[in-house]
């Protein structure tokens, strides 16, 4: 009997196969297997955020997720965001407003955001705070992320 | 024909977004964490289970013998030559070991998960020893003691004394009595610890550390490997979070080097989350006994001080803040008697290292908030008794600090008018029913501003380079460690050569390249590294107008450079494209040059002597910080709602970097107050993760307003001082103010948590003082 798996999956818009351990986080896999180190690990039991990605349109810490849960599904990093000539509009807004110091947060901090305008592109400053609250960053105290935010769903809004 | 170039609007206090930000939002960065070498192995340390142990059996062999373990090594492997302040501590510990985080043996591997299984292969076996861990139980005559060279556990001591404190004490109208308790918190940084280690075939070390003092560093770390400072290269990729916590060695990173010598390969070594919080260092715990003393018309008498730091089992920076917390106690307001003492005493607990604001953080906590007490004390308003107390400019305090452009006053009035702190203070104090109380609150303090001399040298080295094509390349001593410094010294250069700013490279992440700097800490990075870069760009400036006077046949003070141009200073009219003067330069034959420039800026401050006098700083700052708060009365939830900074900071250089450390330091201190409390309980950290260690998210920040005090110091770059530390100091103690303007109770013991507040309020233990 085997203790590997197979599985299947969209990562950043192709498909990808590989046989990973049943004990496997999608984080490792991601990092390990497939060089994307932009999703961090920085608590490891999904505390933190560092370590957000988008599963199937939903964010989610990689870092307890398994592997094997990937299979069939649609997974996007901040990698899959670093395409075409223009920046993303939450990245560009991060720049802009001062959003990123050391920056080890941000790349999670931007998947999250990309998820929380994808379900309500117009938040209000309180629902910018919760949908933030499972992101931990020790620089910025959080006013410029949560201005990037509010920058960023008003460019999205006008297309 | 020749252009005219329109004058530049000044870069100075502009909104400028940090060179480093694109890479990082795209996930492209590279931290430590995430580098691959050829041939790498892993390095994982064991840590003991015990808070004080003699070591009786230490087996390596079965871990050794595991397939694809390539080293294991032990305290009998390495030397015993201890690291830190007090060079107690051995990398890896034999014999004894002192606090639950010694590291007993490391092993390199080819995986994590071989690491990993390879310590559960070691076997230890321990004869447990007495341990204490209280610092007063520790100078107790029968306190097991934890180093033989240390009798009676006494690790550091500070004394200093000034004026009369029995004659302060007998003309005083109102002695308080009081003792405060500062806990343990931590840095928390996002990224964990991490380094990786290299020798080459000349076996010379090659360390990616995330140190913020590469340069002392090497001199650090060189005796405990046994090489020469010099056969050590300090390469620093970018970091994910400092604030102080990488301003000395710690046992990980020679271990790590240990490991890479021993199997002559790479050896990277990652901290998990929980051994960050067990494995790195903490803010100095502190007890503090303050008497001190005011006369009816409010003027202060005298301050003394005795503090009690728990060293932990070895020595790192935590045991020196009473460096930085004698001068607040001295020298923040008027106090013509002072006498502060202060004892770091081994314990088994972890230990302190150094941590924004340093000493400052406590001691800052117990005169703001004994400032407040006093007041009421005589009968004065917050506002009136802080103003009565509150140097001139020019006063020098009693440790030799020159406050030249001393802004107390004005930070406490501004803050007082911009909040309209009195009126809704006293209407504060009147409610004394509802479940929701609001409560206001101020804090000030003092920090250096100008840099600290508390080396032989505070200085910064700074190498200016410019190609054929009008490109800067900027190499600098200063770190950037996430907090900006790359964005200020392209805005400093920018502005004095007249280039855009993405014409100019920073570099300073590799000790083989860079000048000697002492360090990221103190708030020194904008003023020092500042003003060497401007320096350096002077320089540049003037060797480029020499040279285009002889070409141009003008004379060199009658231009400037602007817009990529030497222009004619009284109509801005093109003398020559820069790029095209500097080629004519580097291919002018026999005369031919290159601009490439050097510069050592040794601000003007002086060493504090043995007797903790002198004026250490080119610079000293004054915040005044106003903190809005709702108590919650039942369930004894503090919400801080607004925060008002006044703050005196020169000159704004970066206004996205200014306000993202300010913001950064509220969150932090929000913590410190509120929320932090790494809780240790006979020597074992309870709480080592985030989901019971708790820091400020983002739904717990306040609304913030700003007023910035620009009167440009002298001696700054653009006039600008230091400004990142006393955000992290300042506000905690004025949300304990406005707490107690809620709900009139003071709490000495911080963080004032839901639990302290709703005891206090509702009977029960460990509430306030009330």
């Amino acid at each position: 009997m085997s203790s590997e798996l197979e599985i299947s999956f969209i990562l950043n818009g192709q498909a990808r196969s590989l046989i990973v351990a049943p004990s496997a986080v999608a984080l490792s896999v991601l990092r390990d297997d497939f060089d994307l180190t932009a999703a961090k690990k920085a608590c490891g039991e999904g505390e933190c955020g560092a370590c957000t990605i988008i599963v199937d349109g939903a964010s989610v810490c990689s870092c307890i997720l398994y592997a094997a849960d990937l299979d069939g599904r649609n997974v996007q990093t901040v990698e899959g965001l670093d395409a075409g000539d223009t920046l993303d509009p939450v990245q560009a807004a991060f720049i802009e407003t001062g959003a990123v110091q050391c920056g080890y947060c941000t790349p999670g901090m931007v998947m999250q955001i990309k998820h929380l305008l994808a379900e309500n592109p117009d938040p209000d400053e309180a629902a910018i705070r919760r949908g933030l609250e499972g992101n931990i960053c020790r620089c910025t105290g959080y006013s410029k992320i949560i201005d990037a935010v509010k920058s960023a769903a008003i460019t999205m809004r006008a297309g | 024909m020749m252009d005219q170039i329109a004058e530049q609007i000044s870069l100075i206090g502009q909104r400028i977004p940090k060179p480093d930000g694109a890479a990082k939002v795209l996930g492209r960065t590279q931290y430590i964490n995430d580098m691959v070498l050829h041939r790498m192995l892993i390095g994982k340390i064991l840590r003991t289970d015990r808070v004080h142990a003699r070591i009786l059996r230490l087996d390596i062999s079965k871990a050794a013998a595991l397939p694809g373990v390539h080293a294991v090594i032990t305290g009998d492997d390495t030397p015993m030559i201890g690291i830190g302040v007090n060079k107690d501590n051995p990398p890896l510990k034999s014999g004894t070991v002192r606090c639950i985080r010694d590291e007993i043996a490391a092993v390199a591997a080819e995986t994590e998960a071989i690491a990993d299984q390879a310590l559960a292969l070691i076997e230890v076996e321990y004869e447990d020893l007495p341990a204490v861990f209280d610092p007063a139980e520790a100078l107790e005559d029968s306190a097991p003691q934890l180093h033989e060279d240390k009798p009676g556990n006494v690790g550091l001591s500070y004394n200093i004394s000034y004026g009369d404190i029995a004659a302060g004490e007998a003309e005083s109208d109102v002695v308080l009595d009081e003792t405060y308790d500062l806990h343990y918190v931590t840095h928390c940084c996002m990224g964990p610890g991490c380094v990786l280690a290299e020798f080459d075939a000349m076996g010379k070390l090659t360390i990616y550390s995330q140190t913020q003092y590469p340069y002392n560093f090497k001199m650090d770390l060189a005796p405990t490997l046994g090489i020469h400072p010099g056969d050590i290269r300090v390469i620093q990729p970018p970091v994910g979070g400092a604030f102080g916590s990488k301003l000395d060695v710690y046992p990980f990173e020679p271990i790590c080097a240990f490991l890479a010598q021993k199997t002559r390969r790479p050896v990277k070594l990652v901290f998990s989350r929980e051994e960050e919080f067990i494995a790195s260092p903490t803010r100095q715990p502190v007890r503090a006994h303050i008497r001190a003393g005011a006369k009816k018309d409010g003027t202060l008498t005298f301050r003394d001080v005795n503090c009690l730091l728990n060293n932990g089992g070895y020595t790192s920076w935590g045991a020196t803040v009473p460096y930085v917390m004698m001068r607040t106690f001295s020298g923040h307001f008027r106090v013509p008697n002072v006498e502060f003492k202060s004892t770091a005493v081994y314990t088994n607990n972890p230990f302190a290292g150094s941590f924004r604001g340093y000493g400052n953080v406590q001691a800052t906590y117990v005169t703001a908030t004994l400032m407040d007490k006093m007041a009421e004390a005589v009968g004065m308003n917050p506002i009136a008794f802080r103003l009565k107390n509150a140097q001139e400019p020019g006063e020098v305090t009693p440790q030799g600090s020159l406050l030249k452009d001393c802004a107390l006053a004005d930070c406490i009035t501004i803050a007082a008018e911009k909040t309209d702190f009195l009126k809704i203070y006293a209407a504060n104090a009147k409610v004394e029913t509802g479940r929701y109380r609001r409560g206001i609150g101020i804090a000030t303090s003092l920090h250096n501003a100008g840099g600290a001399k508390i080396h032989k040298s505070d200085g910064c080295g700074t190498i200016l380079t410019m190609d054929d094509y009008a490109r800067v390349t900027l190499i600098t001593g200063a770190s950037e460690i996430g907090q900006g410094i790359d964005a200020v010294i392209t805005q400093i250069v920018a502005e004095e050569l007249g280039v855009p700013m993405a014409s100019i490279t920073i570099v300073n992440d590799d000790s083989a390249i860079g000048p000697w700097d002492v360090g990221v800490h103190a708030s020194r990075t904008t003023f020092i590294a500042g003003n060497g870069a401007r320096r350096a760009a002077i320089k540049a400036k003037a060797q480029i107008l020499a040279a285009a006077s002889k070409e141009a046949n003008v004379p060199a003070e009658e231009m400037e450079l602007r817009g990529g141009h030497v222009v004619q200073s009284d109509n801005g009219v093109s003398i020559i494209r820069l790029d095209r003067l500097l080629r004519a330069m580097h291919f002018a034959g026999e005369d031919a040059e290159l601009v490439m420039v050097t510069d050592y800026y040794e601000p003007p401050s002086e060493p504090e002597g043995d007797n903790h006098y002198g004026d250490m700083s080119a610079a000293y700052a004054h915040a005044a910080y106003v903190a809005e708060v709702e108590v919650d009365t039942m369930t004894g939830h503090v919400r801080v709602e607004k925060m008002t900074v006044v703050q005196d900071v020169g000159r704004v250089v970066n206004g996205l970097g200014i306000e993202g450390q300010i913001e950064g330091g509220i969150a932090m201190s929000i913590g410190y107050g509120l929320t932090e409390d790494l809780r240790i309980e006979k020597g074992i950290v309870k709480n080592p993760s985030f989901r019971d260690y708790k820091v400020a998210t983002a739904p717990e920040m306040p609304e913030i307003a700003y007023h910035f005090i620009e009167n440009d110091t002298p001696e700054g770059p653009f006039g600008a001082k230091g400004i990142a530390e006393l955000p992290a100091i300042v506000p905690a103690p004025a949300i304990a103010n406005a707490v107690y303007n809620a709900i009139g109770v003071r709490f000495d013991n911080p963080p004032i948590t839901p639990e302290k507040v709703a005891r206090a309020l509702h009977g029960g233990q460990d509430g306030g003082d009330q």
